[in-house]
């Protein structure tokens, strides 16, 4: 088995852990999960969930925060 | 400060059942730095502010995200789906911004025509009724197309927010009449946004009778925004206070405004 899978984080391939949960993949990359909006595979996911989602090859994960903007 | 509007004792503005202390709205984009940002939304006195839902940058190259200066315990912050060209973009990024989890309110925007940036108005009523659906109170982008209004009207929209002028474009109210006559037919708060370039713009616009503006660039791109933002604080109590008071008729003759009576011979 591989150490690593490939997923896809704001457009950018990354390799995260095998069954890696979508809390995991946020703290690994540094960020507050209050902070920022996960969506994963176009789905929005509720913050209480993201230390239940599991992340599968191939997963599009999109971070999103706000930014100025009119 | 006591503003002529405390005087003419005015009902606040209220959207979506939540009551705002300020007509004016100020977007936080195109800003030099965020400190020129914070001070000039303090300035503007402006109770709702808007922002965008973008992708966090991995790479830390940019600064930290906005709500390290901007806090929304203080503002009301108001999401927009700018830059979003279909209803289906739209309804991702209002979703999302909902998730941030501040408010349902979102301001929505679907834009048909990148020269222009003018509204589509088909997707905007398409992703109204999906999102007004889901529980948000939509501020829908529109143009000043008064049968439009009515149907994101009857779409559930919270408010309606016809554009003055182009997105960025600081041409002023293009069409009062179309503004004004928006206004006399909707039952829900009218927000005027974009397109005001200035102070005499934004009272001008207010002149109208509309609830509010909503604006950006009129102050982020002007010389000194701290002071534009002040200037349209002024501005926008200054219109609606005049739309209040009811202004005079106008003529095409002359009437002296001193007696007639009593002139020597």
């Amino acid at each position: 088995m591989k150490d690593t899978i490939e997923v896809v984080v704001n457009g950018e391939p990354r390799a995260v852990a095998p069954d890696a949960t979508l809390l995991q993949l946020v703290t690994e990359l540094k960020l507050d999960p209050r902070a920022v909006v996960v969506e994963h595979n176009r789905q929005v996911v509720r913050r209480p969930a993201l230390g239940e989602v599991r992340v599968a090859p191939g997963d599009a994960i999109e971070l999103v925060h706000f930014v100025g903007g009119g | 400060m006591t503003t002529a509007v405390d005087v003419v004792r005015d009902t606040p503005l209220t959207i979506g059942g939540r009551t705002f202390h300020s007509r004016l709205m100020v977007g936080t984009g195109k800003y030099r730095d965020n400190e020129t940002m914070m001070r000039a939304v303090e300035a503007s006195g402006a109770a709702i502010v808007t922002v965008a839902v973008r992708r966090v940058d991995l790479d830390r190259t940019k600064d930290a995200g906005l709500l390290h200066h901007l806090d929304p315990k203080r503002f009301f912050l108001l999401a927009n789906t700018a830059g979003c060209y279909t209803a289906e973009d739209a309804i991702r990024y209002a979703r999302l911004a909902r998730e941030a989890g501040f408010n349902d309110f979102v301001k929505l925007e679907v834009i048909g025509d990148e020269e222009t940036l003018l509204p589509d108005v088909q997707g905007l009523l398409e992703a109204a009724k999906v999102l007004v659906k889901e529980g948000c109170k939509v501020l829908a982008y529109t143009n000043e197309d008064l049968v439009t209004a009515l149907r994101l009207e009857d779409a559930g929209c919270a408010a309606v927010m016809p554009l003055a002028s182009p997105i960025g474009s600081g041409l002023g109210l293009l069409n009062p009449f179309s503004v004004r006559t928006i206004k006399r037919r909707l039952r829900v708060p009218v927000i005027v946004d974009a397109g005001v370039g200035t102070a005499s713009d934004a009272c001008v616009t207010m002149e109208q009778g509309v609830d509010g503006i909503l604006m950006n660039t009129a102050i982020a791109g002007a010389q000194d925004p701290v002071a534009m933002a002040h200037a349209m604080r002024l501005a926008v109590d200054a219109g609606r206070a005049a739309f209040l008071a009811g202004r005079m008729p106008r003529r095409e003759v002359a009437m002296p405004s001193s007696p007639l009576e009593g002139m020597l011979d």
